[in-house]
């Protein structure tokens, strides 16, 4: 008992392959990369495994590329939030955005968003800007790889689809075609866990709208109606949208609210966080609106 | 004591490093660089680790421990529990009603049932959760007023700590006189201490039976007195050594490692250490009060105080700690810094369910404080009144009355504090269009581009004493030693002083600098091998402790010059001494201190005495109960984003008397912080409970400030000489926590109109859409310009 309780075994992969056997060998090892969620948790006594799967020294991870054509971010499963701060936030301003709002600068340097989604926590920071994006999480087994997209990768609060013998090798991000952001509020200016979070994407090119929702439901959620009304608002308007009426703006935001499911917790009560999104919902639409082109000046000054 | 006399100060402050200047702290650079050792870090070769097994439940019976199968764990050294306390089976502050290891029932969430020690803390820990403890769960009593009520059974003293009466003038025919009342009720949260360093020590016994433990604490002594009752061991028996504290705030005035620690190494014959984890230090040390006031206020129609009345409850939790002390100093200053005829003040502190409450920072005078800054905006919106200038009229000042009928001394300008924040320029308007988001509300959260954003300026003052109050009159002992080493004088200081973060080590070599102009100043351990020098409690160590090195450094001159007087052949009157050399009295250099003394040393202790105190009267409350007050205000200005009720300080403008600035950086350090300190009470820091149990013990939802909510903090500090102290200097930690919170829930109030009532103010409060949690505000008058 002795040997086992002072020391975990650490897996240390240096290749994917061997990462790949290594976590299905075993299964029970956590595997770990920023530590930032796991180690907090061991610390407090909530998690205890048998074993840890190190994934910072296999390679190819912690980078970044563009793929399709330009199109696509694949962003590797060990790029810390810092990197997606400095060197992503014209490819993926929401991201971006939600990046800068994780933690400090010394949990930004560690995180990772693939850490994020395997943690599924509903408060995860990067969650909504990846559900507005219609992200795609690659994951790999010994079995398949596969693309799984970010609807069906939350199943439950910090649960996910991932399989026990599938690890998350990068997460791809649509590139922005248009105006992106993310708000999240909490009682504290900076490092803290989001009391609830939204973000939106007015993707331009596909002629679209994106948006996500965090911190107020059992998991990430997304406002389709919100989604539906500004498509359908938008629908001859991409490219000049002109001034939108006041009221599909609080519209928009009406419904961002009712599409959440909050709880009242120790960081705040369902009340607060259904109006709080609805807020954010509507700020987040005049800022991306009037950062159309085309846009009337008048929507910057509205809120 | 004699007091330094302003010539001697002055030629003082000339000496490098001396009194007056910004030394820098010998533990700065190994606190930036990690060499610096904390408790945390007391480290033995072959140490055990001692962990903590604490009850799950607020209040539970005990019918069995079974610790057998714990003690079988394969690396488990020993499992103690209550049965195992070789002396007296409970401790405290003052009253020892608290358990070393529960017996029969336990009284609050997180308290100690058994200790293990075992050879890696991963084993200690899985072997904790290997003991089976039998409770029969009792309902929890959690609310202070039903605690008061005298209808339940169980609590100590049918839930009733102490109750403090002040009757001053008379409240009743004053309220015929008053044209104006107002009343309010107040309501505080459980703030945290909120200390980064967690409780930790090392216990080593000791071939003679008894132990050695070196552990952070803010009175090496008090702790001394206490382990050895409860271990059953005599005083010279126990010697504890101060480690490193990271920081205390009055959560480690009361014991937490220590007995634990001790017993263990004194079971098992091996070291021990001691670290709690960061959730675990919730439950280690006590919290502020949680408070509900009563405050009415009766005045002239031209805003002269006629009257105040003030009902206070504070919740002392499961065990006493220092709970009758601070319901006293909640209400000695519960009527604030003003001169008022009429004062009633009745004060409760209780015993509940609640983990235990004690000593932090203000010391009950914070919680009165907001309450009575809060009822004087009130009156001020009543009157139609400037809330400064309403303050400014009715402001204490030398020669008045406070409501113990002790008349104020020493110098008290409150004037001069609050005409500072009077005409100190507000600051610029935000442009929050552009600019950096992190200076709005919500910050990095990226939620406004000046949506919802009112601005808001408030003001508090607060006042409360310096010092050990109400007849527990201290002492502190230093002993000063000078020698030679290569040719050079050194001086070496002993002093059991904790330094908890405040620079007292830092000051010790100033004085002896200033004192005996010797550069070269080593400080030893501070320990139980000197006698006590009291707390690092009541903003009174500096003070007790220059007292004392001020009195040691004399009687060191005092003999240097008497030995070279007689090597001389002349009177030591005519003598002085500069540190290396002996001068005549023309100034001249006449011999070296290194000739004088040789290979000999010279060595001197003196404690220091401050005046007496006397306790106030349980009628009336009457009493010269007080060595010294101090005072201080703010000025906060708020922008407040009324659609999600988040807040962005954006200025906290201070002034406060700190009678003689010893070393001004580490003043401004003091008021910085307390301000700080003060901030996160009013927005964000409060420890929640549900049914006892504490929901928040981390950081994650424990907030405290981070430098993106500090705002820029322009201050004032003035310097009127206190007439009774040491190079005049005053107490300066608490004061700037006392108007801090009270100062921003007045601005807050400003910016939305709502009353606020509550504190610390949550983001649902202020959201104006919603209607906050609290009414409107019959008037906010706008603030003049």
């Amino acid at each position: 008992m002795e040997t086992s309780l002072a020391s975990a075994p650490m897996l240390r992969p240096s290749t994917w392959p061997d990462a790949l056997q290594s976590r299905a060998e075993h299964p029970d090892a956590a595997p770990i990369c920023g530590g930032t969620d796991l180690m907090v948790d061991i610390n407090f006594g909530r998690s205890r495994p048998a074993a840890l799967l190190d994934l910072t020294s296999v390679e190819g991870l912690d980078s970044w590329e563009l793929i399709d054509d330009g199109s696509t971010v694949r962003v590797g499963a060990g790029v810390s939030f810092t990197t997606i701060v400095e060197e992503l936030s014209h490819l993926c301003p929401a991201l971006a955005q939600a990046a800068r709002t994780v933690g400090s600068p010394q949990i930004r340097n560690r995180g990772t968003v693939a850490g994020n989604l395997a943690t599924a926590s509903p408060a995860g920071d990067a969650h909504p800007a990846l559900l507005a994006c219609w992200a795609q999480v690659e994951v790999e087994s010994l079995r398949r790889p596969r693309l799984i997209e970010i609807d069906d990768f939350f199943v439950g609060p910090k649960s996910s689809a991932l399989a026990s013998d599938e690890l998350i090798r990068a997460v791809r991000v649509p590139a922005a075609t248009g105006p992106q952001q993310f708000a999240k509020v909490g009682p504290r200016n900076a490092m803290v866990i989001a009391t609830a979070s939204f973000a939106l994407n007015l993707d331009v090119a596909g002629r679209r709208v994106g948006t996500g929702i965090g911190s107020a439901g059992p998991t990430p959620l997304r406002a389709r109606q919100a989604e539906q009304m500004l498509e359908e608002t938008l629908i001859d308007r991409w490219d000049s949208p002109g001034a939108v009426a006041d009221d599909v703006i609080r519209r928009f935001g009406a419904l961002a609210g009712e599409a959440a499911s909050p709880i009242d917790d120790v960081r705040g009560s369902a009340e607060y966080r259904r109006h709080a999104l609805a807020v954010l919902a509507r700020r987040c639409l005049s800022w991306t609106l009037a950062d159309l082109p085309g846009a009337s000046a008048r929507q910057v000054a509205r809120s | 004591m004699t007091v330094t006399d302003t010539a001697t100060r002055s030629s003082a402050s000339a000496a490098a490093d001396g009194v007056g200047v910004s030394a820098p702290r010998p533990d700065g650079v190994p606190k930036v660089d990690g060499s610096f050792v904390y408790s945390s870090d007391e480290y033995h070769d072959g140490s055990l680790w001692g962990v903590t097994l604490r009850s799950p439940h607020p209040r539970a019976r005990i019918l069995a421990i079974d610790t057998s199968q714990a003690a079988g764990v394969d690396g488990v050294r020993c499992v103690l529990t209550h049965e195992d306390v070789p002396g007296s089976k409970l401790f405290g502050m003052n009253t020892y009603d608290q358990p070393v290891l529960a017996f029969d029932e336990v009284r609050y969430q997180g308290e100690p049932v058994a200790v293990v020690a075992a050879t890696h803390p991963e084993i200690a820990r899985r072997a904790c959760e290997l003991i089976v403890v039998d409770y029969e769960e009792l309902v929890p009593v959690t609310n202070p007023e039903i605690a008061l009520s005298g209808q339940v059974e169980g609590l100590p003293q049918g839930g009733l700590v102490r109750h403090v009466r002040i009757r001053h003038g008379d409240v009743d025919e004053a309220r015929a006189t008053a044209e104006v009342t107002v009343k309010g009720r107040y309501e505080m949260g459980t703030q945290d201490p909120a200390f980064l360093g967690p409780e930790s020590g090392l216990a080593v016994p000791l071939g003679d039976g008894g132990v050695e433990l070196y552990v952070s604490t803010q009175d090496l002594h008090r702790d001394q007195r206490q382990v050895a009752d409860c271990l059953d061991l005599p005083l010279d028996r126990v010697r504890l050594v101060l480690s490193g504290v990271g920081g205390a705030f009055g959560g480690k005035e009361d014991l937490n490692v220590h007995i634990h620690a001790c017993m263990l190494a004194l079971s098992t014959g091996r070291p021990v250490r001691m670290v709690y984890g960061r959730e675990e230090s919730f439950f280690g040390h006590v919290h502020r009060h949680p408070a509900i006031a009563d405050v009415e206020l009766g005045a002239t129609r031209s805003g002269r105080l006629v009257f105040t009345r003030v009902r206070l409850v504070l919740d002392g939790g499961a065990y006493t700690s220092t709970s009758q002390v601070v319901i006293a100093n909640g209400c000695y200053f519960a009527a604030g810094a003003y001169d008022v005829d009429n004062v009633e003040i009745d004060g409760y502190a209780t015993y509940t369910n609640n983990p235990p409450c004690g000593a932090m920072r203000g010391f009950g005078a914070v919680q009165s404080c907001y309450a009575i800054e809060s009822a004087m905006d009130r009156l001020a919106a009543a009157l139609g009144m400037h809330p400064l200038e309403l303050r400014m009229r009715n402001a204490i000042s030398e020669g008045d009355l406070l409501p113990t009928g002790q008349p104020v001394d020493g110098p008290a300008p409150v004037q001069e504090i609050l005409s500072y924040l009077r005409d100190l320029p507000l600051p610029a308007d935000s442009d929050h269009t552009t600019g950096d988001m992190r200076a709005r509300p919500g910050g990095v959260g990226n939620v406004t581009r000046g949506e919802g954003i009112r601005r808001g300026v408030g003001y508090a003052l607060g006042m409360k004493a310096i010092g050990f109050s109400g007849g527990k009159d201290d002492t502190c002992t230093a002993r000063v030693t000078v020698w030679i080493r290569d040719g050079e004088p050194v001086a070496e200081v002993h002093c059991a002083a904790p330094e908890i973060g405040q620079g007292v080590v830092t000051l010790q070599a100033q004085i002896v600098r200033t004192e005996l102009g010797v550069r070269t100043v080593e400080l030893r351990d501070s320990d139980t091998d000197i006698a006590e020098s009291g707390a690092s409690s009541a903003s009174r160590q500096s003070w007790m402790t220059a007292g004392a090195v001020v009195g040691a450094c004399a009687l060191v001159r005092d003999e240097i010059l008497e030995r070279a007087a007689a090597v001389l052949g002349s009177p030591a009157a005519g003598l002085s001494l500069d540190g290396t050399e002996i001068h005549d009295c023309d100034g001249r250099p006449v011999l070296s201190v290194a000739e004088l003394l040789g290979p000999e040393s010279v060595s001197h202790a003196y404690t220091y005495s401050h005046r007496v105190t006397e306790p106030v009267d349980p009628e009336r409350g009457q009493g010269d109960a007080h060595i010294a007050f101090a005072y201080a205000a703010h000025r906060a200005t708020v922008d407040v984003d009324v659609d999600l009720g988040l807040v962005r300080v954006v200025e906290m403008a201070t002034a406060q008397d700190v009678g003689t600035a010893m070393n001004p950086l580490a003043v401004e350090g003091q008021i910085e912080g307390g301000t700080v300190q003060g901030l996160g009470l009013a927005v964000m820091e409060e420890l929640q409970f549900s049914d006892g149990r504490i929901v928040n013990p981390s950081f994650t939802d424990y907030l405290i400030p981070t430098m993106l909510d500090v705002p820029p903090m322009p201050m004032k500090i003035f310097e009127f000489p206190h007439p009774d102290s040491p190079y005049g200097l005053n107490g300066v930690g608490e004061p700037p926590n006392l108007s801090s919170t009270p100062a921003i829930l007045n601005a807050l109030r400003d910016a939305t109109g709502l009353e606020l009532p509550r504190a610390p103010v949550r983001p649902s409060d202020l959201v104006i859409e919603l209607g906050g949690r609290a009414n409107r505000r019959a008037s906010a008058r706008p603030l003049q310009a």
